[in-house]
């Protein structure tokens, strides 16, 4: 893939790291609803725009077929950016997830993953007809 | 793979939530336990939740769902009743009745339930996810 031809990475754009980044932010708020109970847990969240643009920045500095670039935003550098929600009723046990708000978040993270897919499969659509030259 | 992660995610909450309603269940239906002891009669049981750090799943992610970390015992001293026709009675006529507070185990029961109910969403959307994924140019 080197010069000649396409980069993959390239004809995909940013979708694949912000449906990597999505399915991640979907891990946290998944964790955050099941310990909506546990005494003294604090709800954890992401900041997607911010990780986003990181991801971005540094794809655009990337070595043409250097993979380790790629591997670089696996989640065990994630479990780094993880921050913790400011609670808006905190409970006496100490627990702050917000049961109601973290389902919104969690249900338009999965929607925006859905958008995610969208693109690629349109794009995965669009490379399979110059292949074939239909 | 992050979105299997999802999946394990909400099935530790749902087993959780499913031992909590087990002890509810427990509860409820020794509800009229009784005993001529006052350390034999039955106890109100509940499971004490806690956040899982760290599981052969999701090595470093920094999220890994929830555990049932013990089943405490209530504390709340047993209430008597003289009850000297019983045959379970002590020596004076008493009877010794689990401390099992039933409002407060029907209001836990639909709390567990509720929690179970979010978890399962969560499973399917992740599940949809997952599926959506599969299909990617198809």
């Amino acid at each position: 893939m080197m010069g000649t031809g396409m980069n993959l990475d390239k004809v995909f754009g940013i979708h694949a790291q912000a449906a990597q980044l999505r399915s991640y932010r979907g891990e946290v708020l998944a964790n955050n609803i099941a310990n909506a109970e546990t005494p003294g847990y604090k709800a954890r969240d992401i900041d997607f725009n911010s990780l986003l643009k990181a991801a971005e920045t540094k794809n655009h500095g990337q070595v043409p077929g250097n993979s380790a670039h790629i591997k670089q935003s696996s989640s065990e550098k994630l479990a780094n950016e993880l921050l913790y929600r400011v609670p808006s009723q905190p409970s006496l046990d100490g627990n702050t997830v917000d049961m109601d708000m973290e389902k919104a978040e969690f249900s338009k993270n999965a929607m925006a993953y859905q958008v995610s897919m969208t693109f690629l499969g349109g794009k995965i659509k669009g490379i399979m007809s110059a292949i074939r030259g239909e | 793979m992050s979105l299997n992660n999802i999946i394990n995610i909400a099935g530790s909450g749902m087993s959780a939530q499913s031992v909590r309603l087990n002890t509810t269940a427990s509860n409820i239906a020794n509800a009229e336990s009784i005993s001529g002891n006052k350390d034999d009669v039955y106890k109100a049981k509940h499971p004490v939740f806690t956040a899982l750090l760290e599981s052969a799943s999701s090595a470093g992610t920094g999220v890994h769902g929830v555990k049932v970390d013990q089943i405490i015992e209530s504390s709340v001293p047993a209430q008597k009743r003289y009850e000297p026709s019983n045959p379970l009675s002590d020596k004076d006529g008493y009877v010794y009745i689990a401390n099992v507070n039933l409002v407060e185990e029907m209001a836990d029961m639909i709390a567990a339930s509720r929690s179970y109910q979010n978890n399962v969403e969560v499973m399917n959307t992740a599940k949809q996810m997952l599926m959506s994924t599969l299909k990617l140019g198809q």
